[in-house]
């Protein structure tokens, strides 16, 4: 075996495996959403696009992802610094901080409904304090905000350590020296973090930001737990589309939709993040 | 003005004790060499005036203030990293404009400045690379580029030229002093080069195990060490010693001569430098070992009495091993070590 074909016979099993678990589904999602029983056609698309509640959909997804990416990015900083600074007991907190990573996002909705609902934790203690006389209904359709403004608390708590981990790791691996050197030459700890800190943790940004967006977009279970029909979003329509209307077509086009703008928006960060030519970090 | 105070600095990492009660004035504008062996606490001596470690005890002063409080930016110094710490994702001109943009410089002062320092380093052709595009050499010119550029009161060097090849080395060595006493800085300058030491410093601190054994010029160093590892560690080849024996009124026998020495009943050592010894009819009986040859002069290694004995000879002269020498010591230039306390007398 010359060593020029090692390579990739070695890569063989798993692009293989790919192939038969990822592209051949794959090729089906995509045979679907571009036909409709004839042939070659984008009905799919346009069902779906012109559906009145898809602009909505897109909308909340794209709303959600835009308040709750940059705030659990700040909060994953933030805690990535703070736990690079600890000497003692650095473990124990980022244990603790990552415990939400190991509860499944439906029971993460459920963990704020008991929260939030009607008789949940937060009603029985404003009454307990006398703030409200009775229980009041905190996710209706009168409150739209809190709403929202629920399910975009559950997410940052739920998965926000997901970012934390890759920080973690990739301000671990920043040389203490450079530190060194840019508060010898005058960098304030606000101007390391922006100067030192946040460029060479360019490639940990990229892969927590591309992960944390992408799920952004696929936010299903939680928005369903605490939200119902009260705030539609694109993955809960996709399921709709399967499983209520029956219309697979027209679930592989949204499925389509949902890919094309994570693969967009992937290109975007890769773009926006890169690593000068030349630079070794 | 900025004199460097260092008193009773000690320092331990957990049990183990770095540096101990080192107590140093370094002048305004002088430039000091601390020469030692590697792990003999340099670097650790040179953090604590930067302020990237604290002492465990004793006071740094920089311009007659106490600094050991102040962070490292508010201490008016400039430092070379002995491992660079040359920035990755920056060019080289970033990288030495790096401190003058802290300061906020206007830019084309930074421009300026970055220009005249990379052109004193020779790496002005480096500017738009990065450091990953850099020979280690060159990476270490820029870190010193860098600290030029702040143009600093004080400028602490950790062996900044220690990955030069010989030749850049000595131009670098000039340029660098030069420019130093151009611009009335005060200089720590760290090395274990005693070549470097000897032609750059105004004044040598000779440090072992963490402690300062002795602070004086390159020639004083040199010619009176104060103590058997400076006699050792300084001079290539370094000095020899012979075990001497009292023979009372001043006189004493070393390796069956008698010389003229202190007024002590001790035993003592005998030291000279290899290039103080010349071929006599009276003198120290050396048998001749290994002979190598090095342009303009011989190094002989012989055995002494059954000790390690090099001489530094004519290099006209022809000997061969086996061969019995002898050799007389200039008689000023003899030292004498006390073996238990390791410290010269007088
Ligand atoms: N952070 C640390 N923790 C524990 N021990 C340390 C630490 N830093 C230095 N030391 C020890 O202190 C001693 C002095 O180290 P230092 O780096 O000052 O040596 P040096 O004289 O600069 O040596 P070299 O010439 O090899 O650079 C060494 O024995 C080293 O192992
Ligand atoms: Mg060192």
């Amino acid at each position: 075996m010359t060593p020029r074909y090692l390579p990739y016979v070695l890569i063989l099993p798993v692009t293989l495996f790919l192939g038969v678990f990822f592209l051949y589904p794959f090729a089906l999602v995509a045979k679907q959403a571009f036909t409709t029983g004839g042939g070659f056609t984008l009905d799919n698309f346009r069902e779906v696009v012109g559906y009145w509640k898809f602009p909505i959909s897109l909308k909340n997804t794209m709303l959600l992802a835009a308040i709750v990416v940059p705030v659990q990015l700040a909060l994953a900083l933030l805690m990535a610094t703070m736990v690079n600074r600890m000497q003692k007991g650095r473990d124990l907190v980022l244990y603790v901080w990552t415990i939400p990573l190991g509860i499944s996002d439906l029971a993460a909705g459920i963990i704020w409904l008991a929260i939030f609902e009607q008789s949940g934790f937060l009603n029985s203690m404003m009454t307990g304090l006398g703030l409200v006389d009775q229980p009041i209904t905190l996710l209706g359709y009168q409150n739209p905000w809190l709403v929202f403004a629920a399910i975009a608390l559950a997410e940052i708590w739920r998965a926000t350590a997901i970012m934390l981990v890759i920080l973690v790791a990739g301000i671990g691996l920043i040389p203490k020296e450079y530190y060194e050197a840019a508060e010898v030459f005058g960098a304030s700890p606000w101007k390391r973090f922006v100067k030192i800190t946040l460029p060479l943790l360019r490639p940990s940004l990229q892969t927590a930001l591309i992960l944390r967006v992408v799920l952004a977009f696929e936010v299903f279970a939680v928005v369903v737990a605490l939200g119902g029909t009260l705030f539609p979003v694109l993955m809960g329509q996709i399921y709709s589309y399967q499983f209520d209307l029956m219309n697979g077509g027209g679930a592989a086009a949204l499925a389509l939709i949902v890919l094309a703008i994570s693969v967009v928006f992937t290109l975007i960060i890769l773009r926006a993040l890169r690593v000068p030519k030349g630079a070794t970090i | 003005m900025a004199e460097i105070q260092i008193k009773g600095v000690a320092k331990s990492f957990g049990s183990y004790t770095a540096l101990h009660d080192i107590n140093l004035t370094i002048q305004d504008q002088e430039f000091v060499v601390l020469l030692g062996a590697s792990g003999c606490g340099k670097t650790t001596l040179l953090r604590i005036v930067a302020g990237l470690e604290t002492a465990t005890t004793g006071e740094v002063w920089i311009g007659g203030k106490r600094v050991d409080h102040l962070p490292p930016k508010d201490r008016g110094i400039a430092m070379v990293f002995q491992n660079y710490a040359v920035f990755p994702h920056l060019t080289v001109f970033e990288n030495i404009g790096f401190g003058l943009r802290m300061k906020k410089l206007p830019n084309d002062e930074v421009k300026r400045r970055v220009e005249r320092t990379a052109g004193l380093m020779h790496i002005e052709q480096l500017l738009g690379r990065y450091s990953g595009e850099l020979s280690g050499g060159q990476r270490q010119r820029v870190a010193v580029a860098r600290a030029l550029a702040m143009e600093p009161d004080v400028i602490l060097m950790d062996e900044p030229l220690s990955n030069l090849d010989a030749l850049l080395r000595m131009e670098m060595r000039a340029e660098l002093k030069g420019v130093l006493a151009e611009s009335n800085t005060t200089a720590i300058y760290v090395t274990h080069d005693q070549v470097e030491a000897m032609s750059m410093a105004d004044r040598i601190s000779v440090m072992h195990q963490g402690r300062i054994v002795q602070a004086a010029s390159p020639i004083e160093v040199y010619r009176n060490p104060a103590a058997e590892f400076v006699a050792g560690f300084i001079g290539n080849p370094p000095m020899n010693f012979l075990p001497a024996t009292p023979q009372g009124g001043g006189r004493w026998a070393v390796a069956g001569q008698v010389l003229d020495g202190p007024q002590t009943p001790k035993a003592l050592k005998f030291a000279i430098r290899p290039e103080d010894l010349r071929l006599a009819d009276h003198g120290l009986q050396a048998v001749a070992k290994v002979i190598e040859p090095l342009g303009a002069h011989l190094l002989v290694t012989c055995d002494v009495n059954g000790a390690l004995f090099r001489a530094v000879l004519d290099s006209d002269l022809s000997v061969k091993p086996g061969d019995t020498l002898t050799l007389a010591p200039q008689s000023d230039r003899i030292r004498w070590f006390d073996p238990e306390t390791t410290r010269a007398v007088a």
